[in-house]
């Protein structure tokens, strides 16, 4: 059923990822995606994996919805890892017609499929652990700075904000259409490509008249509140980093020294 | 010829932390040509039940049959029976979408299959159900026209498959009293003149009390009383209460009487009624 997809797949939870101020777990991310480019050689993959499964562990998410963020794009892996394995030139192991598999082909391959797997992995984590609205809170502090250079953070979170606030709704609302709409004899689910698209115009109708009534009433509650847009404005929860935040950072950073450390001293 | 529930439970998102149960094993039957109404608190499954009368959600555990064939099976004999329950969702007016009332209407019936002379016939009968002009509203586009119009629209919509059981979750809800007290006597009327089976889902006992004449109380996914309105109000009060719905207010007034010692009979349902009763008890009281 279409209500069954959890939005932005947070898994609630109260493990110290979880605790973890959404800011710091952007930075760490991004400086996680970072290390992995520093990465060629099996020993920094090792480490990198060692680091990941860590992470995995302290998230106590369950690993089948870690799997279930790698599934939708094992194809993309399954084609880099073996564009790597043909296209790379070296010593020649295997060879079918044109197509030459290469040792040095192997590795390349192996070492793209398992960057890709640590980023897709990581940045579930990412969204497993942080519930969308911190996710946006964390955005809109980051991006505090650039406001000088006329990037509306705060505009750009709210929009994030309301957006996500509303992909439940929508779907509830996708949800009980279609239900109205079978039971009024309508089929969603059979017919050719161009029978499904026309199909789904007495799904789509309703749903853009009520995302457009949606829009409106929000747009006249907000004013009747006086929205202003981010100046002053104060929240009720605010963001604070703590001693689990500072841990975070030597970690990562640690991470990162080690992973340049074995870049450089290897080669 | 009826509905027929057996063990049915049902789990919304199952092997998630979200996990809810929605219905615990209920079983129940609804005869044909009965006005059943399906009361209960918000949450108390009772959307989710009546959802399962049509096949629009499937069981989890235990069989819903419509008049003996599992509705939930495989092949034409499932399709069929699951026809014969029409569904008026809450707020069906979010569903119009056709450019004319008629063609709208007519959505369901060109579903089926069928001619468009017969679409016709039941396009006007329809709107005659629900108290439309044909010759006035069958060009209009639905989005010009007023909320309760709208409402009467969509569930003309659902009136023209000409269903056996006709199930209705809140009609009402969103209208003014006097659209309220409209539609629900034009289903009532429906119910009189073609026999249809209708189930009337509600939060409100006020209005589903008077036109039922048989009430089923939900609460967290149980059902807790089953009965005649009557009955029910009479001797079930504090499973009412329990279940976080009110008895209607005229039921409260003619207990609060007699405890204060004037011999009202209290089985009104309607204020009507009450005024009769009350005004029986004076006159007995005075002859004394």
């Amino acid at each position: 059923m279409l209500t069954d997809i959890t939005l932005g797949q947070y898994f609630p939870g109260d493990s110290l990822l979880h605790r973890l101020d959404p800011r710091t777990k952007i930075l760490v991310t991004m400086l996680f995606f970072g290390s992995i480019f520093l990465a060629d050689s099996y020993t920094s993959y090792c480490v990198l994996l060692g680091f990941t499964a860590v992470i995995i562990g302290v998230a106590a998410v369950p690993l089948r919805l870690v799997a279930k963020s790698v599934r939708p794009l094992w194809f993309l892996i399954i084609l880099t890892a073996g564009i790597h394995i043909f296209s790379t030139p070296g010593t020649v192991v295997y060879s079918v017609g044109p197509l030459v598999v290469t040792l040095e082909g192997g590795k390349q391959a192996f070492f793209m499929a398992a960057r890709l797997i640590l980023l897709i992995i990581m940045a579930s984590l990412l969204t497993l652990t942080t519930s969308p609205i911190m996710l946006t809170d964390g955005i809109e502090h980051l991006l505090g700075p650039f406001r000088r250079i006329g990037v509306p953070a705060h505009e750009l979170a709210m929009m994030m904000t309301i957006a996500l606030r509303f992909i439940p709704t929508l779907l509830e609302e996708t949800d009980r259409i279609m239900k109205a709409q079978t039971a009024r004899g309508a089929d969603f689910a059979s017919g050719g490509i161009l029978k499904r698209v026309k199909n789904m115009v007495p799904l789509l109708v309703p749903l853009f008249i009520s995302a457009f009534r949606r829009a409106d009433e929000l747009a006249v509650a907000m004013e009747a509140r006086c929205y202003r847009g981010g100046e002053n404005r104060t929240r009720m929860k605010e963001l604070r980093l703590s001693w689990r935040d500072l841990g975070a950072f030597i970690a990562i950073f640690a991470l990162v020294a080690l992973m340049g450390g074995l870049r450089w001293s290897v080669s | 010829m009826s509905i027929v529930f057996k063990d049915v439970s049902y789990v919304y998102m199952p092997g998630t932390p979200f996990k809810q149960t929605a219905l615990k094993k209920i079983n129940f039957e609804i005869k044909k040509g009965e006005f059943v109404g399906i009361i209960g608190h918000t949450g108390s499954g009772k959307s989710t039940l009546v959802q399962h009368m049509n096949g629009l959600l499937k069981p989890s555990l235990g069989v819903v049959s419509v008049e003996d064939i599992d509705i939930n099976g495989k092949g034409d004999a499932a399709r069929v029976a699951k026809r014969k329950v029409g569904m008026v969702f809450q707020y069906p007016e979010h569903q119009l979408f056709e450019e004319t009332v008629y063609d709208d209407i007519a959505f369901g019936p060109r579903n089926i299959g069928l001619d468009a002379e017969e679409i016709e016939r039941r396009v006007r009968k329809a709107l005659d159900f629900v108290g439309l002009d044909f010759n006035m509203f069958s060009g209009r586009s639905p989005f010009q026209l007023s909320g309760g119009q709208m409402r009467r629209i969509a569930i003309a919509g659902v009136v023209a498959l000409e269903p056996e059981y006709l199930i209705l979750d809140e009609p009402s809800a969103g209208l003014d009293p006097r659209g309220r007290e409209t539609i629900l006597d034009e289903i009532f009327k429906l119910h009189n003149s073609t026999g249809v089976t209708v189930i009337l889902v509600s939060h409100n006992m006020e209005e589903v009390a008077r036109f039922v004449d048989r009430l089923i109380v939900m609460h967290s996914g149980e059902i807790s009383l089953d009965g005649e309105p009557r009955d029910i109000f009479r001797h079930s009060r504090d499973k009412l209460v329990q279940a976080g719905v009110d008895v209607p207010s005229v039921c409260t007034l003619l207990a609060e009487l007699r405890g204060r010692g004037l011999p009202v009979e209290d089985i009104a349902l309607t204020p009507e009624e009450a005024t009769a009763t009350i005004m029986a008890a004076m006159r007995r009281r005075d002859r004394c």
